[in-house]
């Protein structure tokens, strides 16, 4: 249906699509820019305020990163973690799941009232610590992996999927003399691959994140992982950090173009799994709004 | 044995064989409620130290009980009025500024009719979401710091000096404000667009047939359809307004801005962990967790009291 737009009409559309379209620009633009910084010459970056595509290209930062170990090993360090992390978490998450979403389990119900009182109240910060000191845990890759293996929320979610499932495609199995473990691995399982995916991927995202365990738990600087070590190079070098170390293994101090190259080496695996992400999270946020 | 005792008896029975049959999944729950014990509850017994002496010599069963003491000493610190005046006023901010950007800009997207142009902005706007504290951080760093690109481009337009957007006082608030938008608008209005695609056309077909132009189309339908989820989202929130985030405030509060920045959660960090004060600070902690819980219920029972269907 056509009919005659109004001058104001016309103009909210301009601002509309302007706002939005500088919104998003926002959005991306400094990435391009570090990205850009992380590949010029330092003479550059003090030059130009502002751009996104380099006169000369340089590598120098990323020669810097690979001058010492602390970079590429934070990275490693890194990836093991997301990697063990996102597994841990959904053998955790799932073997929890499916049991919660049988109605006849007996005991459910009392489960799920302890598991969901943990998204309103927690030990906190300091109890949590003295329970991961006293496993024996600090300084020890469990302290990363393990605490935060299972998200109360995405566990619920993933429960609700699980009881969408009808019961009747279990049953049959079962008939055909599929055992409890066997129908969970041969038919509960190929049928959530699009929900188990999708939380795969927010795992890996929040343990790739992570750096609060880290500092929490990890005293020692040749255990850390890329995103504290990116905090003591970025933060600590503008006198944003009190007390915390230098890691001794770099004698001079970061050019500002590491730094960037840093941020890049945080940011680009996120990236890399954000088209899979953003097909998947817009119906795991609606699945996660329903009640059950 | 008389009658009530034999149906006790088999009842107990069935539920031994419903056990008995389904005992696999018993086993499957093993490792996640050992999870949900050791991280979840173990901590929570583990408050119990917020009364008592922590000393790490004698241990947490044998260190001696105080009380309230920990308590009574946190609400008379001239520390505890900075703290909660910090925290309540970064949060109103948050509220008044960071609540209705994802409204706003969700309705801004509704209005633009070309899909592969909104499709696109949706893209880019739900990055940040996505992308560490510490990254933003730097960002924000690289870009504000006195040599940093804002500075740089003021300097050009004329200012004789850098503004110290970092390290002062009076632009902390508004960097934190204004991070937490640039993070999380565009991923909110991800459940306000849903709301909003769920509306009847025909709704709007009709309004214009009536002569309604697109601002009374907005008023009259646009609105009204995410009212309920506008509203459910309010109250939640308000049952969080002690909750600031230890992760971006932590990494960028410095000892320039630290009257404005300590928050609760930075200050159970800083007296627990680096100065070893645990009792102390898990009373401030327990202090925010209740205070907290009492929040989230009281928000959730007001959501039910005005017709909305509440979080449990």
């Amino acid at each position: 249906m056509k009919y005659k737009r109004s001058l104001l009409s016309v103009l909210f559309d301009v601002f509309n699509y302007t706002f939005l379209g500088l919104f998003a620009s926002t959005a991306i633009l400094p990435f391009l820019y570090v990205l850009a910084c992380s590949f010029s010459t330092e003479k550059e970056i003090v030059e130009r305020p502002f751009y996104i595509i380099p006169r000369k290209i340089s590598l120098s930062a990323y020669e810097y990163i690979f001058s010492s170990p602390t970079l590429p090993r934070a990275f490693l360090i890194s990836i093991f973690v997301t990697l063990a992390g996102a597994s841990i978490a959904m053998f955790f998450t799932l073997t929890l799941a499916y049991p919660l979403s049988k109605k006849y389990l007996v005991g459910r119900n009392v489960l799920l009232a302890l598991i969901s009182f943990t998204l309103v109240f927690g030990g906190g910060m300091i109890p949590t610590f003295l329970v991961i000191k006293s496993l024996g845990f600090l300084n020890k890759f469990w302290a990363l992996l393990l605490p935060g293996a299972i998200s109360t929320w995405n566990l619920l979610v993933i429960k609700n999927f699980f009881q969408e499932i009808p019961q009747e495609m279990e049953d049959s199995a079962r008939v055909d003399g599929c055992s409890a473990i066997g129908t969970f691995l041969k038919i509960v399982l190929p049928l959530s691959m699009p929900v188990i995916a999708t939380f795969t991927l927010f795992y890996a995202v929040g343990y790739w994140n992570d750096y609060r365990s880290s500092l929490l738990y990890m005293t020692d600087n040749k255990k850390w992982p890329l995103q504290l070590v990116l905090r003591q190079i970025v933060l600590m070098a503008a006198g944003n950090v009190d007390g915390a170390t230098f890691d001794e293994a770099y004698t001079q101090p970061p050019l500002e173009g590491s730094k960037n190259a840093v941020i890049i080496f945080g940011t680009v695996p996120i990236l890399l799994v954000y088209p899979f992400l953003q097909k998947h999270f817009v119906k795991g946020i609606m699945i996660g709004a329903i009640k059950g | 044995m008389n009658g009530a005792q034999a149906v006790r008896k088999k009842k107990s029975q069935a539920v031994l064989t419903t056990i008995r049959k389904d005992i696999w999944l018993y086993i499957m729950l093993i490792p996640g409620v050992l999870h949900y014990l050791i991280f979840k509850y173990l901590p929570m017994w583990g408050i119990l130290i917020a009364f008592k002496d922590f000393n790490a010599y004698l241990g947490f069963f044998d260190s001696p009980w105080v009380g309230f003491k920990h308590f009574a000493d946190f609400f008379s610190n001239p520390d505890f009025k900075r703290l909660l005046a910090n925290t309540l006023t970064i949060s109103f901010y948050n509220l008044i500024f960071g609540f209705p950007a994802p409204v706003i800009m969700a309705l801004m997207l509704n209005e633009i009719r070309k899909e592969w142009y909104k499709r696109s902005i949706q893209t880019l706007v739900y990055i940040p979401h996505f992308i560490s504290w510490v990254i933003i951080a730097s960002l924000t760093y690289t870009m504000f710091n006195s040599g940093g690109v804002v500075n740089r481009y003021l300097m050009q337009m004329g200012r004789d000096t850098a503004v110290p957007f970092l390290t002062s006082e009076s632009t902390f608030r508004g960097m934190i404000i204004g991070q937490t938008i640039w993070k999380e608008t565009g991923f909110g209005t991800i459940i306000y667009l849903a709301a909003l695609s769920g509306v009847d056309p025909q709704l709007y077909e009709a309004a214009i047939i009536d002569g309604a132009n697109r601002f009374k189309q907005l008023w009259y339908i646009t609105l009204p359809s995410i009212k309920s989820t506008v509203v459910t989202l309010l109250i939640l929130r308000l049952g969080h307004i002690l909750d600031n985030g230890f992760d971006q405030i932590f990494l960028m509060s410095n000892s320039l801005n630290r009257k404005v920045s300590e928050v609760f959660d930075v200050y159970v960090y800083t007296i627990g962990i680096t100065r070893g004060a645990f009792s102390y600070s898990t009373a401030v902690g327990l202090f925010k967790g209740v205070i907290g819980i009492i929040l989230i219920y009281s928000a959730n029972w007001l959501a039910k009291k005005v017709g909305e269907s509440g979080l449990f």
